[in-house]
């Protein structure tokens, strides 16, 4: 692992890959579009404890605290409110859910959540198949 | 951290799930697997209407089959009994277009 010089945070790319790899076992049998969920799966759990607002393909939006995230990028969120309440009243008696990754649309990241130089670091690296 | 993400700690309590057609199906969580099937006992379905306020439909016990659910959602049972939902007027959810 090496630190890049200039970057704000003390995490490298390699670290986000090699802890999910890590935990795998099986870097070479990974396909390219499964390093691309790994990579975002690393990337999801350094957001946990943050407030996130998820965006869901039925057009509901769901905010809260980001709890935890799984290989699939489903998501757990605490403490949670439905964007607007009035017209999606159907989450009203829940603070804490687990919501599907196959039914994300957007995840709405907290500005100070995002170290874009890394991302695209990190992304461009995938696609060269680094 | 980012350990505890399955549906473990919902076993035995009352959930709201909402399927990728737009229903609501609240009931006591039995079991999941990886695929997030579910199984719901004592289940009902809230339907919504604008016209009147929100119908429960008795199910009883059912699977929900992983494809179908967006969201699983922790009812809170005191929120849940200050609900008046014969007064809850609301558009039924949009099902997910992915």
């Amino acid at each position: 692992m090496y630190l890049r010089p200039g970057l704000s945070r003390g995490i490298s790319t390699d670290t986000w890959f090699e802890s999910c790899v890590g935990e795998e076992g099986r870097k070479e049998s990974l396909s390219w579009i499964g390093k691309q969920r790994e990579l975002f799966f690393s990337y999801f759990k350094e957001l946990v404890g943050k407030e996130v607002t998820v965006e869901l393909k039925n057009d509901l939006a769901i905010t809260g605290i980001l709890h935890s995230v799984d290989q699939y990028l489903n998501i757990k969120l605490e403490n949670t409110r439905v964007v607007d309440e009035a017209k999606y009243p159907h989450m009203l008696s829940v603070k804490n859910c687990f919501i599907r990754g196959s039914v994300v649309r957007y995840v709405q990241l907290p500005p100070d959540g995002v170290d874009v130089d890394i991302l695209h670091d990190a992304t461009r690296r995938e696609a060269r198949g680094a | 951290m980012a350990t505890d993400t399955g549906l473990e700690s919902l076993v035995d309590q009352t959930i709201s799930v909402i399927t990728n057609d737009g229903r609501n199906i609240v009931g006591v969580l039995r079991g999941f697997d990886q695929a997030t099937n579910l199984i719901l006992d004592e289940s009902h379905e809230r339907v919504y209407s604008t016209k009147a306020g929100v119908e429960q439909v008795v199910l009883g016990l059912h699977i929900i089959r992983g494809d179908n659910i967006g969201v699983v959602g922790e009812l809170d049972e005191e929120l849940d009994s200050n609900l008046d939902l014969s007064s809850l007027r609301a558009h039924p959810l949009k099902a997910v277009q992915h």
